[in-house]
C-alpha cells in the first residue's frame, strides 16, 4: 500500500475506535451491571456476585438451562452426523444441480419466522405433541446446513487422490474414511459442531413456536425473552453475561479450529 | 552528436522502513530518451527506488530532480511520471479503451482530443481490435500492451516499468523485449525499467545501474558493466564468471595450488591480500594453440549443447568449483571431447579481472 | 461409460446425502409447501381452517392497512440497511487499511458480538435507551436536568437495534472485496493523475460493490422479517411484517392469512436475492480480476 498521510491514518483509527465503541459499549454496560450490588443502572453500589447467586436459586432458569443444553446437545449430535455425510456426498460429485445447492443453502437464509410457522403448522397438522423433541427436530434443520457448509469449505481443498491412494494400497471404503478422510476433515467437523451448538443455544423464534405449551419445554432464550418483556431485572444481566460467555467461548474455539470459516 | 541531456537526477536518495534501510544514499543520472535499467537481486532496493520516482514512497533523505525541479515530495497524481505496474493493475471494470483514456480524463482534456490520442496509442500498440474488451478477456501479452498504452498515452517525461516482462512466458518475453525497445524508440520517451533478470537488462538497456542492499554498485552501459564489473558481486551477478581465489601478487593472483594467474591488478589491492581472479567462459580456449600466460589442465565433467555453443564443466586444480567453458560448436567439432577427457585450458591476461575477496 | 447405469461414486454420494436430504425435505420443504397451501384456504369461524380454495388472503395482503405495514417494514429495514452499510463500509475500509497482521484481529473482534445471543444484544439497547438508562445518566452527568428523553419504543430505537445486530455482517461482507482488491489498482489510478477521492469513486467503490450488495441484502432481508427487535425495542408500537405473522399465528389465530403474509415475505426476499445474484454475476468477472496476485 502506498503511504498514507498522518491525517488519513488518524481518520481511519478514529473510525475504527468509534465502530468498536458502538459494538462493545452496550455489551460492556450489561456485563458491568451484572456485577453491580444494587442492580440498578443508575448507580454503582459495589461489586457483587449476588445476582449470579440468585440465578442459581431460580428453579425456572435452571430448568430452562437444562432444556437448552438437551436441545443443543442432541440437535448438534444429529446435525453433525447428517451434515458431515451430506458435505462429503456433495463434494464427492464433480457436478451437482442448482436445486441441490439451493436446498442445502435454504435453511441458512430462510427467515426464522417462516420456518417457525411452517413447522408449527406441520406439527399441529400431524397432531404431534410438541415439546423438546419438536425443538430438536427443528434445530437439526438449520444446524445440519451450517455443519455442512463448514465441512464443505474444508473439503473444497481436499485432495481426493489420497482416497484413491488409500484404496490402491488395499484399504476398504470404511477404513479409508476412518484413516484418511475423517482425520483431514475432523477440525472442520468439530468447528461445525461448535457452531451448531452455539446457534442452537441462542435460537429463540423457532424454539418459541415449536415448544408447545407449558413450562416443561421452555429454553433459555425463551426464558430471557419472557424476563425482558416482564421488565428489566438485574438477574437478566447476570444470565445474559453467562450465555454470552458460553457462546463466545464456543465460537472462539470453533474459529481457532477452523481458521476463517466464520468469516465466510 | 550533442551531449546527452540529464532528465532525472537522483541525489543522495535514502529510504528506510523502520530499521531496515531499503535505499541507502543512491545518486545517479538518467538521460533524456534513454532506456535505463535498474538491476539487482530481490531486496536490493530497486523497487523502492522506483516507487519513490513514481511518488508512492517518500524518501527520508535526498532529492529527485526532474528537469532540475525537486519532485521528491510531489504526490503521484501531480508528477509527469507514469508507472507500468508489475501486475499491470488494469481496472477490471473498465474496457481497454476506458482504461487507456482514464489518465487523460484526469487531465480534463477535451473529449475529442482524448479520443484521438487514445486511438493513436491503441494503433501504435496494436490494440485496436481489443478496444472494447475487458481486461479479463485479454491474454498476458495483450494486458501488458494495455498497461503500456495506458501509461504512454499521458506522454510522461519518464515511464517507469516494474518487472514488465515478469509475468510472461519465456518465448513471449523475448519478443516483448524487442517490442519495448521499438516502442521506446518510436515514442521518444525515457524508460526506466526495474528487473532482476540480468539478461533482460543487457539486451534492452542503453545504460544500467546494478544495486545491492540499497546501494549503487555500478552504473554504466551493458557492455562496460559486462567487460569491467565494478566488483566481485557485479562480476558474478552479470553473466557467468569463473573465479580463482588466491593472494595478490605484483602481476596477478597466486592460486591455492601454487598456479599463477596473470592479469592487471587494481591499484587498490596490495600484494598479499586475498583476492579472486576471474575470467568469462567464452574467453577460455580449449587446447590453446599459441602460448598463453594463463594455463591449466582439467577433467571434463559434463557437456551441454546449446545450439551454436557447447558448454563444458571442467574440474581444475585452480578452484573448488568446476570451470565453465563455452566454445562454439564449430571449434568443438575440430577436436571432439567427451566426459572424462583431460583437456588443456588457456586464456589471455587481458581477459582476467581481479577483485578483492 | 455406456455399460454402467449408475457410477459407484454417484451411488455412494447419494447414500451419504440421503439422510440429510430426507430430513430437510420432511422438516423444511414439506412444512413450507404446507404453509404455501394454507395461504389458499379460508379461515374457519372459530379460528380453524376451512378447506375451500380462496385468493382472499393474498388480497388482504394488499389491503391498505397491511400494505402500510409492509411499506413501514420496508422503510425501517431500508433505513437500517443504509446506516449499517455506511458504517460497515467505513469500518471495513479502515480494517483493510490497518497493518496486515492486525487485520484478522480487528475482524475477529468486529464479528464477535454477532455470535452472542440476539435477544441479549437487543436487550442491551433497552438498558442503554430506557428512561433511567445509561444515555439519560450521561446527559444528567453533563448537567441535563429536564425530563428524560424518550428513546426506547421509538422507530429510532428499532433502527438502532437492527443496525447494531447486523453491522458485523456488513463489515465482513465489505471487508472481503476490499482486502482482495489489488492495492496496485488504487496506485495506478493515482499514478494516472486521479485524486484520492476520484480514485475511491471510480476504482475502489465500483470494485467493492458486490460486498456492499451482499451486506445490504443480508441486513434488509433479516430486518424486514424481524420480529424480536420491533417487539422489544419498538414496544409493540411499531409493527413489522414479522410481528404481523406472529400475531396471526399466536394471537389472532388466522393461520391462512399468516401463511399468505409469510409467502409475501419470502417473495420480497427472493426478489431482493435474485436482484443481487444478477448484479453479482455481472460483477463476478471483475472481482476475479481485481484480486492482486497473492505473492506479488
Amino acid at each position: 500500500m502506498a503511504e498514507r498521510s498522518p491525517g488519513t491514518r488518524r481518520a481511519l483509527w478514529f473510525v475504527l475506535s468509534l465502530v468498536f465503541a458502538f459494538l462493545y459499549i452496550p455489551i460492556a454496560v450489561l456485563v458491568a451491571l451484572s456485577f453491580n450490588e444494587g442492580g440498578l443502572p443508575t448507580a454503582w453500589s459495589g461489586f457483587s456476585l449476588k445476582w449470579y447467586a440468585s440465578l442459581a436459586g431460580n428453579a425456572a432458569i435452571l430448568q430452562a438451562a437444562l432444556n437448552t443444553l438437551i436441545v443443543a446437545l442432541v440437535s448438534t449430535a444429529i446435525a453433525t452426523l447428517l451434515g458431515t455425510l451430506l458435505a462429503i456426498g456433495v463434494e464427492m460429485r464433480r457436478q451437482y444441480g442448482k436445486g441441490l445447492e439451493a436446498l442445502i443453502f435454504a435453511p441458512m437464509i430462510i427467515p426464522d419466522i417462516v420456518l417457525a410457522i411452517a413447522l408449527l403448522s406441520f406439527f399441529s397438522m400431524l397432531n404431534l405433541t410438541m415439546g423438546l423433541h419438536t425443538i430438536i427436530l427443528a434445530h437439526v434443520v438449520f444446524n445440519l446446513a451450517f455443519v455442512c457448509s463448514v465441512v464443505r469449505a474444508r473439503l473444497k481443498s481436499f485432495d481426493w487422490s489420497i482416497v484413491e491412494a488409500s484404496a490402491d494400497l488395499g484399504a476398504s471404503a470404511i477404513t479409508t474414511f476412518r484413516r484418511v478422510t475423517l482425520p483431514v476433515i475432523l477440525p472442520a467437523v468439530i468447528a461445525g459442531a461448535l457452531l451448531a451448538f452455539t446457534l442452537s443455544v441462542d435460537e429463540f423464534i423457532i424454539a418459541f413456536f415449536t415448544a408447545g405449551a407449558g413450562r416443561a419445554s421452555t429454553t433459555l432464550p425463551m426464558q430471557i425473552y419472557a424476563m425482558i418483556r416482564f421488565g428489566i431485572t438485574p438477574e437478566i444481566n447476570a444470565l445474559a453475561t453467562i450465555v454470552m460467555a458460553v457462546s463466545i467461548t464456543a465460537l472462539t474455539l470453533s474459529q481457532r479450529l477452523n481458521r476463517g470459516v466464520i468469516g465466510q | 552528436m550533442s551531449e546527452p541531456r540529464t532528465l532525472l537526477a537522483i541525489d543522495h536518495l535514502s529510504k528506510n522502513f523502520g530499521r531496515v534501510t531499503a535505499v541507502d544514499g543512491i545518486s545517479l543520472d538518467i538521460r533524456e530518451n534513454e532506456f535505463f535499467a535498474l538491476l539487482g537481486p530481490s531486496g536490493c532496493g530497486k523497487t523502492t527506488l522506483l516507487r519513490m520516482l513514481a511518488g508512492f514512497e517518500t524518501p527520508n533523505d535526498g532529492r529527485i530532480l526532474l528537469d532540475g525541479r525537486d519532485i521528491a515530495r510531489t504526490p503521484p497524481n501531480k508528477r509527469p511520471v507514469n508507472l507500468m505496474f508489475q501486475s499491470y493493475a488494469l481496472f477490471p471494470h473498465m474496457s481497454v479503451r476506458a482504461n487507456v483514456s482514464y489518465g487523460l480524463e484526469m487531465e480534463r482534456l477535451p473529449a475529442n482530443e482524448i479520443r484521438s490520442r487514445v486511438d493513436a496509442i491503441l494503433a501504435t500498440t496494436e490494440l485496436v481490435p481489443f478496444a472494447d474488451r475487458k481486461p479479463e478477456q485479454l491474454s498476458g501479452g495483450q494486458k501488458q500492451r494495455v498497461a503500456l498504452a495506458r501509461a504512454l498515452v499521458k506522454r510522461p517525461r519518464l515511464l517507469l516499468l516494474d518487472e514488465p516482462l515478469g509475468a510472461l512466458d519465456k518465448k513471449l518475453r523475448g519478443a516483448m523485449q524487442l517490442e519495448l525497445k521499438r516502442l521506446q524508440h518510436e515514442v521518444g520517451i525515457t524508460f526506466v525499467i526495474v528487473t532482476h533478470d540480468q539478461e533482460e537488462s543487457l539486451v534492452m538497456a542503453d545504460r544500467m545501474a546494478v544495486l545491492k542492499d540499497g546501494r549503487l554498485l555500478q552504473c554504466d552501459t551493458p557492455h562496460a558493466v559486462y567487460e569491467h564489473p565494478a566488483d566481485r558481486f557485479v562480476a558474478d551477478f552479470i553473466g557467468v564468471m569463473n573465479f580463482v581465489p588466491g593472494k595478490v601478487t605484483a602481476d596477478g593472483v597466486l592460486a591455492a595450488n601454487g598456479a599463477r594467474i596473470t592479469g592487471k591488478v587494481p591499484a587498490a589491492l596490495s600484494p598479499g591480500a586475498s583476492a579472486v581472479a576471474s575470467v568469462r567462459p567464452e574467453r577460455i580456449r580449449l587446447f590453446p594453440s599459441v602460448e598463453t600466460a594463463n594455463r591449466t589442465t582439467g577433467t571434463v565433467e559434463a557437456l551441454a549443447y546449446q545450439g551454436l555453443d557447447l558448454q563444458l564443466h571442467i574440474r581444475t586444480p585452480l578452484s573448488p568449483k568446476p570451470f565453465l567453458v563455452r566454445v562454439t560448436a564449430d571449434a568443438a567439432g575440430r577436436r571432439p571431447v567427451s566426459a572424462g577427457d583431460t583437456v588443456e585450458l588457456g586464456w589471455d591476461p587481458a581477459d582476467v579481472r581481479i577483485f578483492a575477496e | 461409460m455406456r455399460f454402467t447405469i449408475v457410477s459407484p461414486t454417484r451411488l455412494r454420494s447419494s447414500l451419504l446425502m440421503a439422510p440429510a436430504l430426507a430430513w430437510l425435505t420432511a422438516l423444511m420443504v414439506v412444512p413450507c409447501a404446507l404453509v404455501l397451501a394454507l395461504a389458499f384456504f379460508r379461515r374457519g369461524i372459530y379460528g380453524g381452517i376451512e378447506y375451500t380454495f380462496t385468493l382472499e388472503n393474498f388480497g388482504l395482503v394488499f389491503d391498505p392497512l397491511y400494505a402500510g405495514i409492509f411499506l413501514n417494514s420496508a422503510r425501517i429495514a431500508g433505513t437500517a440497511t443504509l446506516i449499517a452499510v455506511i458504517i460497515g463500509y467505513a469500518a471495513a475500509y479502515a480494517i483493510s487499511a490497518a497493518p496486515r497482521r492486525l487485520q484478522p484481529v480487528f475482524l475477529f473482534f468486529a464479528v464477535l458480538p454477532f455470535w452472542s445471543n440476539y435477544l441479549i444484544r437487543t436487550y442491551a439497547w433497552i438498558v442503554l435507551l430506557n428512561r433511567e438508562g445509561l444515555i439519560t445518566q450521561l446527559l444528567r452527568w453533563f448537567g441535563y436536568t429536564g425530563e428524560p428523553p424518550s428513546m426506547l419504543y421509538t422507530e429510532g430505537a428499532v433502527i438502532a437495534g437492527l443496525v447494531y445486530n447486523y453491522l458485523p455482517f456488513v463489515i465482513l461482507a465489505c471487508y472481503a472485496p476490499l482486502s482482495r482488491l489489488n492495492p496496485e489498482l488504487a496506485e495506478a489510478s493515482r499514478d494516472l493523475g486521479a485524486s484520492a477521492l476520484t480514485t475511491f469513486r471510480r476504482v475502489i467503490l465500483p470494485l467493492t460493490v458486490p460486498g456492499i450488495a451482499a451486506g445490504a441484502v443480508f441486513v434488509f432481508v433479516l430486518s424486514i422479517g424481524n420480529f424480536v427487535t420491533p417487539a422489544l425495542l419498538g414496544g409493540g408500537r411499531f409493527q413489522m411484517i414479522g410481528n404481523l405473522v406472529y400475531d396471526q399465528f399466536l394471537t389472532a389465530n388466522d393461520w391462512p392469512f399468516g401463511a399468505a403474509l409469510a409467502m409475501a415475505l419470502i417473495a420480497i426476499m427472493l426478489l431482493v436475492l435474485m436482484t443481487q445474484a444478477l448484479l453479482a454475476d455481472r460483477a463476478a468477472g471483475r472481482a476475479a480480476e481485481a484480486r492482486g496476485d497473492a505473492d506479488g
